[in-house]
């Protein structure tokens, strides 16, 4: 039943993907990336990462993409269908995403990839029933990984400062 | 501790499919229900009759109303993208109807072939899952508005976006001092932690957040006074102003199953769930499969603590219902201000608040339990006097023409009313 679900939403989350960058439209470009974003979250599910996977939607799905159609509407972009990428792009892009998907697909497939996520879940499981869905994340983060943690809400506040210079005319 | 017996594999499987049919065909129905409720409550509140002809007092007049949906004829408007039309509903429906399987409705049921917990699933993220699925639910809304190709469909859409993105936050914000209390984000151990651990209704201890909380689930419903989705005077009806037939009720039926466990949300979240106050038989929880910690599991405390939770769930939804029939729509701008410049702000301060206090009490050592929520009650008293006095109106709130004129003319102003008895004046200098 979980493999059957796996190969589900595997294949939805690559399908989407494709969508995602073959389509013209921007909305339905954007509603393909959703479908991704849910798919992946489905897929953590399958993990057992339950935390990360409401996250997954709440923040990607369900925030960042709802602000996106929000541009898109707004701005209403949906009307210019020329592509973005010109001439020669094409090819290199082209091999960059080859290789690099080959690269990826050869570290997947070996045994160390393989053995690495061997009992991943169990792991997991384990973790949530000692700590709960929330703290099993909470604890590394705030005990092994402080200061990177730290660090990274102040990249987001400089972001927010940032943005708000931009939109201010006069601060 | 008592060892009821877990249930097999196959029982498990027939239970829970038991349960999904039994939950859903019970919302629709109520669902149902509520849409006569709402008119005929609408009514009474107008001094009306509302609908009182199909059946006895106008019960089968929701079944009127769903065959005259679904025989009537079907439009598209010719400029429509057609996939987006189609697909607009469906995504609105869908997690309005999914969301409610995390809720626990009722205290475990001993049965013959083992303990069945009254939750459909009982997920370890609980309380996240409901927020991911209203978050998804924004789509069906915006597509509906945006796909339509009408401009005041359009801005309905753009409208109930910015607003249900605005008031997530109040929403999420509100939760957090609930979820510091409880220790965990699943519901069945926030019924526990007001059962048993604290002993108290969180609406006691966490008033303010309740009172955000029951705020933000107006705005994210798109219920008066936050419609300005589908304000009828300036938008039709708003994003579903194109909509005919089914479709159109499969919006209604969203709408409603969004209110429906919204209310669930709050008589779990604040009112104790299924918990019976003051008695202490009902106090159980599952701990692992088939072992129950607390009171004795008994059918017939199954039955009664469901009969709770469906009348804690029904006040709300009667409150939802009456607040629509008394309070007029804000104004746009007066939604966005509220949702950003005064629930934002309030929530984080109450986290701290509540933070702080739980610090101060864990470090005088004092046990978790009644001591502890009713000091935390009292400590959050005066915060909500505090705010209160602070949204009172005209200060933060207040009428178009009252921010135009400058604080000190108003006070110098007569009276605009002077007869009548009783009649509260906006500002009297009080």
């Amino acid at each position: 039943m979980s493999d059957l679900l796996w190969w589900v939403f595997a294949s939805l989350a690559i399908g989407g993907g494709l969508g995602m960058v073959t389509r013209k439209n921007p909305i339905a470009s954007l509603l393909f990336l959703v479908l991704t974003f849910f798919s992946l979250a489905a897929l953590y599910v399958l993990l057992g990462a339950h935390f990360i996977a409401a996250i997954q939607v709440i923040v990607y799905a369900g925030a960042i993409m709802v602000l996106f159609l929000f541009v898109i509407m707004l701005l209403n972009l949906g009307h210019d269908y020329r592509p973005d990428v010109r001439g020669g792009a094409w090819i290199v892009a082209g091999f960059a995403t080859a290789g690099l998907t080959g690269w990826l697909l050869t570290r997947v497939l070996t045994t160390e990839g393989a053995v690495v996520a061997q009992g991943g879940e169990l792991e997991i499981a384990a973790a949530v029933r000692e700590w709960n869905a929330v703290g099993a994340i909470a604890l590394p983060l705030f005990r092994d990984y402080l200061v990177p943690f730290e660090l990274t809400s102040v990249l987001l506040l400089v972001a927010i400062i940032g943005a708000v210079l931009l939109a201010k005319r006069r601060v | 501790m008592h060892d009821v017996g877990a249930l097999s594999r196959t029982a498990f499987l027939i239970v829970s499919a038991t349960m999904v049919v039994g939950v859903f065909t019970l919302i629709m129905v109520a669902v149902a229900l509520f849409t006569l409720l709402e008119r005929r409550l609408s009514a009474w509140i107008q001094d009306r009759l509302g609908p009182n002809r199909v059946g006895p007092q106008g019960i089968l007049q929701p079944v009127a109303d769903g065959l005259k949906n679904l025989l009537k004829e079907e439009t598209y408007p010719a400029q429509a993208s057609r996939i987006y039309f189609l697909l607009a509903p469906m995504l609105s429906i869908t997690p309005a109807l999914i969301t409610f399987a995390v809720v626990p409705f009722a205290a475990p049921l001993p049965t013959p072939w083992g303990l069945v917990e009254m939750v459909i699933a009982d997920l370890p993220i609980g309380i996240l899952y409901i927020l991911a699925l209203t978050s998804l639910g924004v789509y069906g809304i915006v597509m509906a508005g945006w796909s339509s190709n009408n401009k005041y469909a359009f801005l309905g859409g753009l409208r109930a976006s910015a607003q249900m993105v605005s008031y997530e936050v109040g929403l999420g914000l509100s939760l957090i001092p609930v979820f510091m209390l409880a220790g965990n984000v699943t519901l069945t151990q926030v019924v526990w932690t007001q059962q048993e651990e604290l002993g108290l209704w969180l609406a006691l201890p966490l008033g303010l957040a309740f009172f955000l909380f029951v705020i933000s689930a107006f705005a994210e419903t798109n219920r008066l006074p936050f419609d300005l989705a589908e304000a009828e005077s300036e938008l039709i009806t708003g994003y579903h102003t194109e909509y005919s037939s089914m479709k159109f009720s499969m919006f209604f039926i969203a709408e409603y199953s969004n209110v429906l466990t919204a209310s669930a949300l709050m008589a779990t979240l604040f009112l104790g769930g299924w918990d019976i106050p003051f008695w202490q038989g009902d106090d159980m929880r599952v701990v692992a499969p088939g072992v129950v910690q607390g009171a004795l599991p008994a059918w017939w405390k199954t039955l009664l603590t469901l009969g709770v939770f469906a009348g804690k769930t029904v006040f709300f939804v009667f409150l939802f219902m009456w607040v629509r029939w008394t309070v007029p729509r804000f104004r746009y701008d007066q939604v966005m201000h509220l949702g950003w410049k005064v629930m934002l702000p309030t929530a984080l301060a109450y986290i701290t608040l509540v933070g702080t206090s739980m610090l101060v009490l864990d470090a005088l050592d004092v046990p978790f339990g009644l001591r502890y929520g009713l000091f935390l009650t009292a400590v959050n008293l005066v915060a909500a006097i505090v705010f209160l006095w602070l949204l009172d109106r005209d200060r933060v709130i207040g009428g178009a023409t009252y921010r135009r004129l400058p604080r000190t003319a108003l006070r110098r102003e007569p009276p605009l009313v002077t007869a009548g008895e009783g009649v509260v004046l906006p500002n009297d200098g009080t």
